[in-house]
């Protein structure tokens, strides 16, 4: 399954009216994310939050930003998805413009990605806004 | 007298509440718990009636604060059976309390000098104690634990020495909720020449701690696992040991006489509190102990055994489940695993149903490895529980298994 695009998951999100049809669809989103292998998932590439852990290894493809993501927690996968369709493959600039934190209100689901979440994902926004943000080489 | 459950829960405000349109299942009483009305009006009452700064003020509010903050320690000294009220130092909670030790011990251990701790303690009451050692060059040792959770008693005892000079163990493990046997623990450690610090963060709000029957040398406890305030709490030592203790904080209220080339301090308690302390937090820590000492003791604690007896019943049938810590001897707490789900997905989906419990490593990363388990789900039970939301947590956990599969 190839993700969607960040428009369709609201639109998609939007049809469900309990919270367990929601959340279900986000866990099997996240499962459509490769996952890494174990040789990528080092210790510099992991963000440990004091629930879960999060590990991240980007590349630059061109003019992109391609991004390996992978959590231990399974709703925390179907997150990063949600990540994911606004951010893998996309330009520094598009990255930046994004407004992810309008994106997840829209989903209503800021509630996860507010700072005080002990799931690393507030952590995966911000490394990811910066390297889109350095100048490239 | 038994439990009147209503009435109690009556008196928590916040019990009746929703969380996404779900009546509130509040489990996560180890973290913190929940305050009765009683100690509600005691903090809008003080902001209300009397606030004003403590041991300075020339006039009647000033006279009336620092008589109800005092009159706070005495109810502290009482409840735990304190030798006197000097001895009651308010701390901002338990880890400052282990703190104010630590840092005092830190001046006073050499190299070949050790403290031993277990392999069960918080990072508060671990943390301290490592960087206390890598200050003074003494070495940390740590007693094991056996797979049950429980301290490895005869591996402690072995690890006792002349060289030992403090002990630090907690009363209560706040990540298994096995109880330990503080007393004799604290006798042996005492005969090894050892000073002896109990953790009581977890400890505190399960029966009366009695700290002259414990034999320790201090004893740290927070306001807010005790129905009372967050930003409070209490470092109990002995009044010859703290008497000379090193200073923790230096500034207003701690001294005796100030020049601008040196100072002296002033006697127990304010030696050890230096600036304005948190009056309406000292306040209300001591509204929620009367309130806690109006209950029936025996029949709280029957009532918390029945819902720990309940839980644990409940999670042995449960299939897929693993109980992590199984201690005979536990208080409040049933940290798990389901086979194939990370805690944290678990916790997740007890959230999206009302039910609120903690997950994760619990401050307790060492021990977390130990066990050989990334972090663990954990339900923690106080006096307002019932065995209704026993029962709603584990048809909670039957969803989140069939979501997370």
């Amino acid at each position: 399954m190839t993700l969607p695009g960040s428009d369709e998951i609201i639109e998609d999100l939007s049809f469900f009216d309990d919270w367990e049809q929601r959340y279900q669809y986000i866990i099997d989103l996240g499962k459509s994310l490769s996952p890494m292998t174990p040789e990528d998932k080092t210790e510099e590439r992991l963000v440990r939050g004091c629930q879960s852990s999060v590990w991240l290894k980007s590349t630059v493809q061109g003019e992109h930003l391609h991004f390996d993501v992978e959590s231990d927690a399974i709703i925390v996968n179907g997150l990063l998805a949600l990540v994911m369709a606004a951010y893998q493959d996309k330009s520094p600039a598009q990255i930046l413009a994004f407004d992810i934190d309008g994106y997840f209100q829209a989903l209503d689901l800021e509630r996860h990605i507010s700072p005080t979440r002990g799931n690393g994902l507030r952590a995966i926004v911000g490394t990811i806004r910066n390297l889109a943000s350095q100048p490239r080489q | 007298m038994s439990l009147d459950l209503n009435g109690l829960r009556a008196q928590f405000p916040i019990l009746s509440r929703q969380v996404d349109g779900k009546p509130l299942v509040y489990l996560d009483n180890a973290a913190t718990t929940q305050k009765p009305q009683a100690v509600i009006d005691a903090l809008v009452n003080f902001y209300t009636q009397c606030n004003a700064n403590v041991h300075r003020g020339a006039h009647a509010l000033s006279d009336e604060a620092t008589r109800r903050y005092e009159q706070a320690r005495d109810v502290v000294a009482d409840f735990i059976r304190a030798g006197s009220r000097q001895e009651v130092i308010w701390t901002s909670g338990t880890t400052e309390a282990i703190n104010i030790v630590a840092n005092g011990m830190a001046q006073r251990l050499q190299p070949g000098d050790e403290v031993l701790v277990t392999e069960m303690e918080h990072h508060a009451n671990l943390v301290t104690w490592q960087q206390a050692c890598l200050r003074s060059g003494a070495q940390l040792k740590v007693a094991p634990i056996l797979d049950s959770g429980e301290l490895d008693v005869d591996a402690f005892n072995a690890l006792l020495s002349p060289q030992t000079r403090f002990v630090a163990l907690p009363h209560v493990s706040n990540a298994l909720g096995t109880v330990n046997p503080i007393q004799s623990l604290t006798a042996s450690a005492k005969a090894a020449g050892a000073l002896v610090l109990i953790d009581g963060a977890q400890g505190i709000a399960h029966g009366q701690v009695d700290v002259q029957a414990i034999g320790c040398d201090f004893y740290a406890f927070s306001g807010h696992k005790l129905f009372g305030p967050t930003g409070i709490g209490v470092l109990w030592g002995r009044q010859t040991i703290l008497e000379d203790w090193p200073v923790w904080q230096t500034g207003g209220e701690m001294i005796a006489k100030v020049s601008y080339e040196c100072a002296t301090w002033g006697t127990l308690p304010n030696r050890l509190e230096a600036g304005t302390p948190n009056i309406a937090g000292a306040i209300g820590m001591a509204a929620a102990i009367s309130w806690f000492m109006s209950l029936d003791v025996a029949a709280v604690q029957a009532h918390e055994k029945a819902l720990l007896a309940s839980a644990t019943e409940q999670a042995q049938a449960f299939e897929g489940l693993k109980i992590i810590g199984t201690a005979k001897d536990k208080i409040g707490v049933l940290s798990f695993v389901l086979d194939g789900s990370h805690p944290a997905d678990v916790g997740f989906i007890l959230d999206r149903q009302g039910v609120a419990i903690r997950t994760g490593d619990h401050c307790a990363q060492p021990l977390m490895r130990r066990l050989n388990v990334p972090g663990t789900a954990r339900a923690s039970f106080s006096i307002y529980n019932s065995l209704d939301e026993v029962d709603v947590l584990f048809k909670a956990l039957k969803k989140a298994q069939s979501m997370l599969a």
